[in-house]
């Protein structure tokens, strides 16, 4: 008796959930928006860069809607927490896919989960526009997968340009988190750069994802004594590793990359005087950038970072995208989308055959006062 | 041979805090034979009130310590009179299961009152660095480890001289004998769970003015090392956990000095594997025949 009553239940929730399904995917279709997915971590320890990608592409689509949509219809940011897990980060996508019916995606935030959603990504012929994935591997044999930050490799070479050709360097030591894509992808780019300047790698250490404690590799570092050193991490990590080298009385110049963005609010002091590769300056006398800047502090009342400009810029992409296409289809889209030519916050764009930018400028920027301060910008060729 | 010493004072730094975290571990299990996987929050929210004393407050550094301390000696009491009392006497599991439950409780407890986003704690104590024969200390490291060796020896002494630290070692050593001699066990408990939270949150203080982040999580992999300084050095025994933490500290220093980063937290794990196959009741503990 259990049994049937068991299994009879079981029909129901399935008969159930077609009507559901098909009640969605139908009211997708219908309906005068256009639904626009996006994905990243809103909430846990890599919160700060998916808000503020979501915040960007947020004021992007409202300016659009406000300036009468796309094609006549407005745009719908659909966005969704992937905590910064992989698994939560596919589900998201799955839902954008199946229940809200979005024609497009704006994210994965992360590289990490990014990857982990290329598959399905790719099998579904999705047009994806990452505003920050900068894993090297996510655009790669991904027709429909796009980007609007430069490569990993990309700005990992041009900190070595900058810090043998600017700064002078000959001695540099590594400071790498293994088992982090991003901080192995910028150092291996580094290094390479680097040596190829005529420079020495002095000395390589590595930390784990999870180590509050760096006392024992900045000891290591210290006595190798180099000239610069390359942390190329997230500001969770690089805050504690700048204050340990502090108050170790380590005098050597610290270079980073695009993760560092947001180290002046915490620890202004212990960044003080060192460098980082950034996609653009709040700084930059740029009217596109300062009109950015202003929008963004209006309507948030916080002062964007690169990862607002990131997502304000492939908010933007896609849209226009949408609007040449003059479709909602998926190829339509991708086709689009390959022949982007956008001035942005963020720079130039254009893609690669791979869908990677093409010759972005990279911002060099200096943590002075507490203070972002632009220097220079790097172009690698 | 500097650089080794430089090292061994990093060591040093860490294994005080993970000794002072372990005492807790310890002290609970000797007395109810209970982990109380729960320590590793109340190392959490000591940081927390700390920062809170410290930024909204702007206490004094000796107001501080004395006023967490406080507090958290009685959420520790508090929190073993609701969670752990009422199964006195059910199977142990049950207890265990309830001590990751709180665990699980007030992690996302302070995820809900202090958002994930890490706090930044400010600079307790005064900065300075003193050069030593060539080895650099910072006045931070030898605060934490003077705050630690102080407050261990207090224990220590409270332990062996009073009343009330006997009344604990005979609770430890036999509860239903202690009731016949008139000792006050749950009163005894409670006193325990108040010195052990109190000491796990002084760790949680040093820990985040060394490691400058509070977030709802950070309790979770120094509670764990703890617990493994605990088993190292004896789970029951108070010096044993002090000798624990000093050497997992220690180990884990210079692992990552001298063989592989990587390989860090795999040994420190490792020890624990080697220490439950091979002496299962640690450096410090006795064998003692299981009574029938």
């Amino acid at each position: 008796m259990k049994k049937r009553v068991a299994s009879v239940l079981l029909a129901a929730i399935f008969v159930a959930s077609i009507f559901i399904f098909a009640g969605c995917s139908s009211s997708g279709s219908k309906s005068d928006v256009i639904k626009v997915g996006f994905i990243g971590p809103t909430t846990g320890d890599a919160a700060i860069y998916g808000t503020s990608a979501r915040d960007g592409a947020m004021l992007a689509v409202a300016e659009i809607n406000a300036a009468g949509g796309v094609n006549g219809k407005q745009l719908e940011l659909i966005a969704y927490d992937s905590k910064g897990d992989q698994t939560e980060a596919i589900n998201a996508y799955n839902r954008l896919r199946d229940q809200d019916g979005v024609v497009a995606v704006i994210g994965g935030t992360l590289s990490g989960e990014t990857l982990a959603m290329k598959d399905i990504m790719v099998q579904d012929n999705m047009p994806v526009l990452s505003p920050t994935a900068t894993a090297v591997d996510v655009t790669v044999d991904a027709p429909n997968i796009f980007r609007v930050c430069f490569l990993d490799s990309y700005q990992g070479a041009a900190a070595a340009n900058f810090s043998a050709d600017t700064l002078g360097a000959k001695t540099a030591a590594l400071l790498i988190g293994t088992g982090n894509p991003y901080s192995e992808g910028v150092s291996a780019a580094y290094q390479t750069a680097f040596v190829a300047k005529g420079g020495t790698i002095v000395g390589s250490e590595s930390y784990g994802t999870t180590d509050k404690d760096f006392s024992a590799q900045l000891t290591k570092i210290k006595e190798m004594n180099p000239e610069v050193i390359f942390v190329p991490d997230y500001v969770q990590t690089v805050g504690p590793i700048l204050q340990k080298a502090k108050e170790m009385g380590i005098t050597s110049t610290f270079i980073g990359a695009d993760g560092w963005d947001g180290v002046q609010v915490d620890y202004a002091a212990a960044a003080q005087g060192n460098y980082f590769t950034n996609h653009y300056a709040a700084d930059s006398p740029s009217a596109t950038v300062q009109n950015f800047i202003k929008a963004y502090n209006t309507k948030y009342t916080k002062v964007p970072n690169s990862f607002s400009a990131l997502g304000y810029d492939a908010a933007y992409v896609m849209a226009q995208a949408i609007k040449t296409a003059g479709s909602t289809e998926s190829a339509a889209i991708i086709t689009a989308l390959a022949a982007t030519d956008y001035s942005g916050v963020t720079g130039n764009l254009k893609f690669d055959a791979n869908g990677d930018p093409k010759d972005k400028e990279v911002t060099i920027i200096k943590i002075d006062g507490g203070q972002l301060k632009f220097v220079t910008t790097v172009v690698n060729k | 041979m500097n650089l080794f010493l430089q090292q061994v004072i990093n060591g040093l730094n860490v294994g005080s805090i993970y000794a002072l975290i372990a005492i807790g571990y310890t002290m609970v299990y000797g007395i109810i034979k209970l982990i109380n996987f729960a320590h590793g929050e109340i190392m959490m929210f000591g940081a927390y009130f700390a920062f809170i004393a410290a930024t909204s407050f702007q206490m004094p550094v000796w107001a501080i310590l004395l006023l967490v301390m406080t507090i958290m000696a009685i959420i520790g009491v508090a929190i073993e009179f609701v969670a752990y009392r009422p199964l006195r006497n059910a199977p142990r599991l049950s207890a265990l299961i309830t001590a990751i439950g709180v665990s699980l409780f007030l992690q996302n407890l302070a995820l809900l009152i202090f958002k994930p986003e890490p706090k930044i704690m400010p600079k307790l104590f005064p900065e300075m660095t003193f050069s030593v024969g060539g080895i650099d200390i910072s006045s931070t490291t030898l605060i934490i480890i003077g705050l630690s060796l102080v407050f261990m020896v207090l224990l220590d002494l409270y332990i062996r001289k009073t009343k009330q630290g006997r009344a604990m070692r005979a609770v430890s050593e036999d509860k239903d004998a202690a009731i016949l001699m008139g000792v006050n066990v749950n009163r005894t408990i409670s006193l325990t769970f108040a010195l052990g939270s109190a000491l796990g949150a002084l760790g949680g203080i040093l820990y985040s003015v060394a490691y400058i982040q509070i977030y709802p999580t950070m309790g979770v992999m120094p509670g764990l090392k703890a617990f493994i300084a605990a088993v190292l050095g004896g789970i029951g025994i108070v010096p044993g956990a002090m000798l624990g933490g000093f050497i997992i500290g220690m180990v884990e220093t210079l692992t990552k000095a001298y063989l592989s980063t990587t390989w860090a937290d795999a040994i420190v794990f490792g020890i624990l594997i080697i220490v439950l196959l091979f002496k299962p009741t640690g450096i410090l503990g006795k064998n003692t025949r299981e009574k029938v």
